[in-house]
This record gives C-alpha cells, structure tokens and sequence, in this order.
C-alpha cells in the first residue's frame, strides 16, 4: 500500500513539474491547484498535507449565511488561486501615477519617497526599500527576533511555523479560515523571544514589504514569557487590487507574562458609488492568551472594503489574562460591514474589554456582533462592553448583536450600548464657531472616537483621523 | 454694521418673521424683548444662518456684505457671534480642543496666523478666569454635563476669545442665578467699544440691569412694533406686554 501511495504522489509531483515554470494557475480549485501552490513554494511534505487536509475539509463546508451582508455569491471556481508577485510596470515619475491616487496621498500626508514606492514609482538607491528592510531586520536579530514572510519562515524555522500553525484557528473553524489553509499565499512571521521586548513598532518595514502578499494571507504571531511586541498592519493608503475576495487568517500566541499589540488600518478599495467594484474581505483574526498574565490587544480602523466580516477574538486560557478589542467601523456609500469580536473566558480571573464604535453614512449598513462566553472554570471573569453606534443621514443602518454565554456565576459582565444620528444642531454649533463643514463634521467623528484612537499608536492614531476624514467626504448635506 | 430691511422668515411654511427693520451702527448695545412666541430666538438664528429657518423676503447687510448669501462658517469668520440659548453637546472633543480650532478657524479666515498649542492655551486660560470658569473645564467634553449655567459661561468665553464684530446674545440669561447673570454681563460689559456692537435678545429686563442698552425694541409677531432706549425695557417690566399686545392687535383689527 505505502509503496502505491509514494508512487501515486510521485506521479503527481512529475505531472506538474512541467507546469512548475508558469506564472499563474487558470481560475479553479482543487487538489492539483493546492499541490500546485505548495509545490511552487516548494514547501515540505507536511506542509502539503495540512492544505490538502484543509482543501477536503474546506469543500465539505457551506458558506456562512448568519452574517448581516448581503452580496452576489462568490464563484470560487473562477478565481484564480496563483498568481507569482506580479511586477507592476515600473513608472519613471510621479506624474505617471493617477492624479486622484495622488490627491489621496497628499491628504494622507505620506512622505514623497513612501508615495512612489506604494505606487510602483522606481526609488532610488538611497531609500531603496531592501537596504531599508535589512536595516530593520539586523536591529531585531541583534536581540533574537524573527521578523520575515510566512514563506520564509516556513524554510527557515519550520519547527516554530509547524508547532504553532493552525493551533489557535484550526482548519475546522470555518469556512474562510478552511480555505485560506487550503490555498494561502503568503503573509508574515513573528517570533519574540523569552523576556524581549520589541524595540519598534513592527511598522514602517511592514508598510512597504506587504504590498504584494496577495488574497489569502496569513500572519502568525509568536511572544513567548515576558515578552512585549507592537503590530501594525496594513495602510493607509490606498490599495488599489483586482482581487476581489480576500481571506486572511491571523494568529496570534502570548505566552505567560507576554503582550501582543495587534493594530490595524484597512483601507482597501471600497467600491464605488453604486457599490461596484469593492472588495470583499472576510478574514479570522484570533489570539490566544495561553499563559498567566498574558495580553492580547487588538485595536481596528476599518475604513475600507464593499463587505468586511470579521471579529478579531481572543481566548484567555492563561488565568488572570487580559483581551481587549477596540474598533472603529466606518462604512458609506454601499458599503457593509459585520465586525465585532469573540472574548472566550477559560481561566480564571480573565479579563476583557470591548469598545466599539460604528459609523454609518451613506446608504450603508454597519453591524456589531460580538460574542463574550465565560467557561465554567473561568472563576471571577469580568468583561466591559461598550457599542456605540453613530448615523449620519437617514438612509444608513446600525445593527448591534452582543450575544452572552455565561456559564459561571461569578462572572461580572458589562454591557453599554448607544445609537446616536450627527445633530443638524452640533454642525450648526461648530459651524457657528468658524469651522467649515467638513472640519465641523471631523470634529464630531474624532471625538466620537476618541477612546479607540487614545490606544493606537500615536502616529496611526493621526493618519486614521486623515482616513476618516476622507472616507467620509461629502457624507452629510 | 447691521442693516436689516423687511426681513420675512418662515419655518415649514408657516411665516414666523413678517418685516423686521433693523440698523446697528457700530459700538450700539441693542436690546430685542418680546413676549413668547414673538420670533426673538427666530431672528437670531435666521442671522446666523440657521437652516431651518427659510428667508422669503427682505435683505440684511452685515459690515458691507449680503449676509444672507454666505454660509454659517463665514459669517462667523466674518465676525458674526452667535451665543445660543441651548449650547449644544459634543462629546468625547475636548473643551480645550474645540476652542482653539474655533479661535484658529477664525484667525485663518481673517488672514492671522493660528496659534500653537501654548499661546492658544495662554489666551483661553486669561479669559477663563474673567468668567470665573475653573480649568478643569478645559479637559471635559465640549458642555457634555455641564450645568446651565456653565453653559453659558462657557459662551461667554467663546465670545471672548472670537472677539466678534457683532454678538448676539440668544436669552443668554434665561435660568441663570444673579452671580452667573453678573458673569455674563461683565464678559459684555468688558467687551463694549466704538466698533463692536451687541444684539441682546431677552424676556425679562432683569438682564438690561447690568448691561445697559442703547436702543430697546419689542418684537411682537414678527414685527418690531416698538423701539426706544432703556427705560422702554423699564415699562416692560412694570406693566408686562399686555399692553403692547393690545395697542397692536387694535390697530390691526
């Protein structure tokens, strides 16, 4: 048996040598695109069988319909499942790039050097992104932290990717989650090491280095005892791409006394005014807590995408463990979103926090769903809820689904929930003082979400503001 | 300054202002005074360009300018100071925040350079203190929780560092105890000069005890249908509107 089994593998791996030099897969999913991924990426053994164990169990599952989103339904067969990091034709200049994409950077206030790079302008040596990237990479390494891309590490620490790949989103978890393990591409790699403390902001390198990560990323995040590392992903420029279902998985490991940081600005292409063209992003974003002591934080500014479905969670299996989820959703014109968070209690003395704030414009449709579940073990579990929703106009929605599963009774749960609508009367106010429309309405929104900005890092905490501000252009009126 | 001729406003159709004249020269304290439901609180939101409030007639000349063409923000930057009778809430902006982009807005508008953080906060402490406002004011969201009368107090410092070209006070002291009236009428009294002039719309004449105007005028349905100097306000308050009310609708009748 074991020798047909070799020969039967082997015949595929010959099969699709030929085919190894092409560039891109035709649009379709099954067994041999998952073997052709893994081959390409020239992965191990065991490596295959997780995304060929996840592709069977992936094609066993039924898209979610619970979620509060409404879209034409996702022909998975004509998506093409690999694509080679394209080399976006390189421009000589500025003046090469759409004015409108320009405009936006400006509004941003992102450096000149950093616009031609996000927008494929060739740099020149002095910034060259690469000795940029080594620079970054030899301060970490100075003090053991590993910082690469998913495939890299998968060549070079496969025992850290093996042992904890999958370990806090199992395949099974869902539908998404099933075939980003399938048919992932690529993403990024964090180990801190016992008792360090990340010196940076793991930022600025990630800015320029995930520009081309693809639809089905995925990061895995690894603090062991006592260690302490900021994350931030994303950017908030523009990200123009043609693919229109991305589905990340993002796992984060806090070890005992650890704290992991996860910060994120999503601004990726909403759709336009009718809602076409947007993209989809339905992503899983978990930490576990595993140790004593341990902290995960994840703090959100989703501006972006025509539909989001998400709920960054946290399991607090270390006693005395501490979650936290603090969001900002903004959604316009089409724009849906679904988002919120998981908070599992398992040890004892746990932790956690939401705050979420949800704006509305346009004619969309904004929902918090959020789960809080204590254990039965979990003793003296204590979580604070905070939703607030904010309407601008009447012909958006505001939804807020806080579902509650306690299972001990020494838990202490808090639940706060506000909708408010953008008063003629405080425009008028601040209008009255001097301040122009736009300014006046910024003014509200900011303040409104103010307790979610206070905890990113401060110079997100200023380009979300910007993206706000233009997310929100010519919302009211 | 202010020149207002046959002004007509009205609310979902139904006419509230029906030919309000009105001239404010420069340095003129002027007081509107009214029974309920006169259009005093009308006017002054129409002027300050409320939009709820359509104009349907007349026309009003602010410092050389059709005020009634520009935008609620430029007639504040062009000097237009409205303090409302209901200050409105604006939670989670700091006090502190929302006054230096209102004095900023403004001092932008006229050509000024804006203030840093310290010089705005050095100026905003100074007038704090002339309305007896305590600091910590500064750190809480913009009139979220704060009392009637910090409320107004609180105009009353916006006022101060806008340093307006015309202010209009909306029954700034309606529900207001005698130490917060004082407060309100030295922030005016303080702020009186040959170019600056004060529309001062109120109920009773209790007010017009501490700030003494030049010119009182009662509005009664929509129309100004008395004007004289103070001691009008001082009949006013001894024999109440019914009078007036009775000498109007007689000659309308």
């Amino acid at each position: 048996m074991e020798v047909l089994e070799a020969h039967a593998a082997s015949e595929y791996k010959y099969g699709w040598s030929s085919d190894i030099e092409t560039d891109t897969l035709p649009p379709g999913l099954n067994e041999d695109v998952v073997r052709f991924i893994s081959a390409k990426k020239d992965e191990p053994e065991w490596l295959l069988d997780y995304r060929l164990e996840a592709y069977r169990v992936w094609r066993e599952m039924v898209e979610p319909k619970w979620v509060n989103v409404d879209y034409e339904p996702v022909d998975f067969n004509a998506i093409s499942y690999y694509a080679a990091p394209k080399e976006k034709p390189k421009l000589n200049s500025l003046d090469e790039v759409d004015p409108e994409l320009i405009a936006t950077f400006n509004k941003l206030g992102i450096p000149l050097e950093e616009q031609k790079i996000l927008s494929g302008v060739a740099v020149d040596a002095v910034i060259d992104s690469v000795s940029v990237t080594t620079t970054y990479k030899e301060r970490l390494a100075e003090v053991g932290i590993i910082f690469c891309s998913f495939s890299e590490a998968v060549k070079e620490h496969p025992e850290l990717v093996r042992k904890y790949m999958g370990t806090v989103i199992p395949t099974k978890d869902n539908f998404y989650a099933a075939l980003n393990n399938a048919v992932f591409s690529d993403g990024s790699f964090v180990y801190i090491p016992k008792g360090v403390r990340c010196p940076m902001e793991l930022s600025t390198y990630f800015r320029i280095n995930a520009i081309n990560t693809g639809q089905f990323e995925r990061t895995l995040i690894i603090a062991e005892e006592g260690s302490y590392v900021s994350y931030l992903e994303g950017c908030t420029a523009p990200k123009r791409d043609e693919n229109q279902l991305h589905a990340a998985i993002v796992e984060l490991v806090a070890h005992k006394d650890a704290e992991i940081k996860y910060s994120t600005v999503q601004n990726w292409y909403p759709g336009d005014k009718n809602g076409k063209g947007g993209i989809y992003n339905f992503v899983t974003k978990r930490g576990l807590c595993e140790g004593e002591n341990s902290k995960i934080s994840w703090t959100q500014v989703e501006t972006g995408s025509a539909i989001t479905w998400k709920y960054p969670s946290c399991v607090l299996k270390g006693d005395n463990s501490v979650g936290e989820f603090y969001s900002v959703a903004v959604t316009n014109n089409l724009q849906q979103a679904d988002t919120g968070t998981k908070m599992i209690h398992i040890g004892k003395n746990t932790r956690s926090t939401i705050i979420s704030k949800g704006i509305s414009a346009g004619k969309s449709q904004n929902t918090y769903r959020g789960l809080v579940k204590v254990l039965p073990k979990a003793e003296n579990a204590r979580n604070f809820s905070q939703c607030d929703s904010l309407l601008m106009g009447d012909k958006c929605g505001a939804h807020t689904f806080p579902y509650l599963e306690v299972d001990n009774k020494s838990a202490q749960i808090e639940h706060e929930a506000t909708t408010s609508k953008i008063g003629e009367d405080q425009l008028f106010y601040l209008k009255q003082r001097g301040l122009s429309e736009e300014d006046a309405l910024n003014t509200i929104v900011n303040g409104f979400c103010k307790d979610v900005f206070a905890v990113l890092p401060m110079e997100f905490a200023a380009e979300a503001k910007k993206l706000l501000a233009i997310s929100l252009e010519n919302s009211v009126g | 300054m202010l020149s207002i001729k046959n002004l007509h406003s009205q609310v979902e159709e139904t006419p509230i202002l029906k030919g309000i004249n009105l001239d404010i020269k420069p340095g003129e304290v002027h007081a509107i005074m009214g029974p309920n439901g006169s259009g005093k609180s009308t006017l002054a939101s129409v002027l300050a360009g409320r939009e709820e409030y359509e104009v349907t007639d007349g026309s009003v000349d602010f410092l050389g300018e059709d005020l009634l063409e520009l935008d609620v923000d430029e007639r504040a930057q062009n000097g237009l100071f409205l303090a409302f009778q209901y200050p409105i809430e604006i939670p989670g902006v700091t006090n502190a925040t929302f006054l230096r982009s209102s004095i900023n807005a403004i001092r932008k508008a006229n050509g000024l350079d804006e203030l840093n953080g310290a010089q705005a906060l050095k100026l905003i402490r100074e007038k704090m203190a002339a309305v007896e406002m305590d600091p910590s004011f500064l750190k809480r969201s913009l009139n979220e929780g704060f009392s009637g009368g910090e409320k107004k107090r609180n105009e009353m410092l916006q006022m101060m560092l806008l340093e307006p070209k015309l202010a209009i006070l909306d029954e700034t002291d309606s529900g207001l105890d005698i130490d917060a009236l004082q407060v309100v009428a030295k922030a005016v009294n303080s702020m009186r000069d040959a170019n600056r002039s004060f529309l001062v719309v109120t109920h009773y004449q209790r007010l017009l005890d501490h700030i003494v105007p030049d010119f009182v005028h009662v509005l009664y349905q929509g129309r100004i249908v008395r004007s004289g100097d103070k001691s009008l306000a001082l009949e006013l308050e001894k024999r109440g509107y019914d009078w007036i009310k009775e000498e109007v609708d007689a000659q309308t009748a």
